[in-house]
């Protein structure tokens, strides 16, 4: 492709014709730089085409498409249990929390309820996959401006979270671990469960975060790399349609955990009328790199707060919805014990009996670390769906660079990249 | 339903104040940060996170501190062997059906034994296919394929890393100890 193609009229922001650059650059000589596809800075596979004069950026076009896999495709070739392999694969940075959002979706699509033990351990695990994310996104924005000690201390304690993976579900990076209307299996052992997430919450965590604060919050080259840097306004963060920590630090008040709550965030989830957890959403105005980076160390604090409610309350019963439903496997002694449950666990998995799945469609998303993670499902009755979209928040929000890196230096390119966390697996999908 | 005010937390960046204008003090106590790491790390302190992976392993260290949970994890599979030897394997193909990767290859035939129909005449696995994402021992109706806590196994080729009957077998052999039926 050539390097001199051009983006549409709407992403046109060429110093001629807009005003406010006329300020800041030089009208000299143009130069054209390629920026990626394989650049460390660009932690995965993105390419930007860097029009600069000097050193600033009159225009960046990202393109896209150089990790397609076919995640998409391969979701009408897979039933509704096994496409969560995949899923896990899209943000592989917190690839639990992909498995949760993706079975959300596809219970709403068949209208199948979870048992309350379930609801309470997948928000403990999706907040855990809210930490691990923000813990890497907050480590390599430092780690991309040069402090490549405070990436190394916010990395520490993600290998406690492979730890819990790896122990609830026998995995440590892809754990692939809910099933529709349930988990793979059920705790293995909550007392030891329980010990090494409140281990993992207050004790490793806490001092990651207090090393991390101390090494480039409050300090002034990470503070003048940052700050003022990559600004998106309120108006325009709606207007691109971002979600996430990158919306809230521009002041939109969107949180799908408190707009349209699911598992543990609504009120009445067990259906005995418990309350729906307690935790504050974190808003900031500037809408600039620090402000991002401020807002997701905000999240990790609540996201402790989330797990603190509900560790010492995870309820008992079953962790998969009754054994007679349709849709969920029944236990190994039903299987050996009885020819019910022989039948049901043949019928769920040979492809010419298959599951009863309802002919519907719908999209159900929920708010992981990046932002807001939905799937359009559209179910034909088949144990495949038809089609399933993807909306990854890495894909929308990528949109934006170009937008936010108008009339900046070309080293404040990764510091935006930095911070929009972009994780090209889902992006490209 | 939208964010009430008391659910919000605002964040504002404050102003460096002088002395962090200063440069020096921050990075001095950056210094310092990092020097109680290598001060609390030395000699295998507190903080240090590393696993000397051939000398030390996964199996050996408690769950609590980040060890293997053997019962639960997801290596290499193995074929388990019914209380005669022979192998459990009925050839029902739910494996090879549920498998995401379709990394299973099973030929079957009629068995040489009274008690069942079918058998496997050949049970192929290709392990660099595999995602290990335990499915099939999820869909085994008689227990008989199961994923071993063993992960470092290698091969000089692929053709070698295409496990058969009889290497699954065997790995049963070698790993019953560790993780019993």
């Amino acid at each position: 492709m050539p390097y001199t193609l051009k983006p549409s009229n709407a992403f046109d922001i060429d110093i001629e014709t807009t005003e406010y650059l006329k300020d800041h650059v030089d009208t000299g000589d143009r130069w054209v730089l390629n920026f990626g596809p394989q650049h460390p800075a660009t932690h995965t596979t993105l390419r930007l085409i860097l029009e600069l004069d000097g050193e600033r950026v009159a225009r960046c076009t990202p393109h896209i498409g150089y990790l397609h896999s076919g995640f998409e495709k391969l979701g009408e070739h897979l039933d509704y249990n096994q496409y969560v392999t995949i899923v896990s694969r899209m943000n592989y940075l917190s690839p639990i929390a992909n498995d949760i959002c993706w079975h959300h979706a596809v219970e709403k699509v068949f209208g199948v309820g979870l048992t309350p033990r379930c609801i309470v351990v997948r928000t403990i695990m999706a907040e855990i996959a809210r930490i691990q994310d923000h813990l890497l996104c907050v480590g390599a924005a430092a780690l991309d401006l040069g402090a490549i000690t405070g990436f190394l201390y916010s990395f520490n304690p993600r290998e406690k979270i492979y730890d819990i993976c790896d122990f609830i579900s026998g995995q440590r990076f892809h754990p692939d671990w809910t099933r529709v209307g349930g988990a793979m299996a059920d705790l293995p052992d909550e007392e030891v469960f329980r010990r090494m997430v409140k281990d993992f919450i207050h004790n490793d965590l806490p001092h990651a975060l207090k090393d991390l604060e101390g090494l480039v919050l409050r300090n002034k080259i990470f503070y003048d790399r940052t700050v003022g840097i990559g600004v998106m306004t309120r108006e325009e963060a709606i207007g691109w349609s971002l979600s996430g920590p990158l919306a809230r630090a521009s002041g939109v008040r969107r949180d799908l955990r408190k707009d349209e709550p699911y598992l543990c965030y609504a009120d009445n989830w067990d259906g005995q009328g418990a309350e729906a957890v307690q935790f504050k959403v974190p808003v900031a105005e500037a809408g600039d790199v620090y402000a991002r980076f401020q807002v997701r160390i905000e999240e990790i604090r609540q996201a402790v707060g989330i797990i603190e409610q509900l560790i010492d309350r995870i309820p008992g019963g079953p962790m998969n919805v009754f054994t007679d439903s349709k849709t969920t496997k029944p236990p190994k002694s039903e299987v050996y014990g009885s020819i019910e449950g022989l039948i049901q666990h043949f019928e769920l998995i040979m492809t010419n009996r298959g599951w009863e799945a309802p002919i519907a469609e719908g999209y159900g998303a929920n708010e992981t670390a990046n932002g807001e993670l939905g799937y359009y499902v559209v179910a034909d009755g088949s144990p495949r769906a038809w089609r399933v979209k993807t909306r990854p928040p890495s894909f929308i929000n990528y949109a934006v660079v170009s937008k936010m890196l108008e009339g900046h230096m070309l080293p404040d390119v990764v510091a935006v990249l930095g911070s929009i966390n972009i994780v090209a697996a889902e992006l490209d999908r | 339903m939208a964010i009430r005010d008391e659910d919000i937390v605002s964040i504002e960046a404050p102003p460096l104040n002088a002395m962090e204008n200063l440069y020096i003090p921050e990075i001095v106590k950056g210094f310092g940060i990092t020097l109680r790491h290598l001060a609390t790390s030395w000699n295998k302190g507190k903080t240090t996170r590393a696993l000397e992976y051939p000398e030390e392993r996964r199996e050996n260290i408690p769950v609590e501190k980040g060890g293997q949970y053997a019962p639960n994890f997801r290596g290499v599979h193995r074929l388990n062997r019914d209380a005669a030897g022979r192998v459990k394997c009925v050839a029902c193909m739910m494996c090879p059906t549920i498998c995401p990767a379709n990394c299973i290859h099973i030929t079957a035939a009629d068995s040489p034994w009274d008690d069942r129909e079918k058998y496997p005449k050949k049970f192929e696995i290709d392990e660099l296919r595999c995602i290990f994402c335990g499915m099939c021992e999820e869909a085994c109706p008689v227990d008989a394929i199961e994923l071993t806590p063993e992960y470092d196994i290698t091969g000089l080729s692929r053709q070698e890393m295409i496990f058969d009957k009889e290497k699954l077998l065997s790995i049963y052999d070698a790993t019953i100890e560790k993780k019993p039926m």
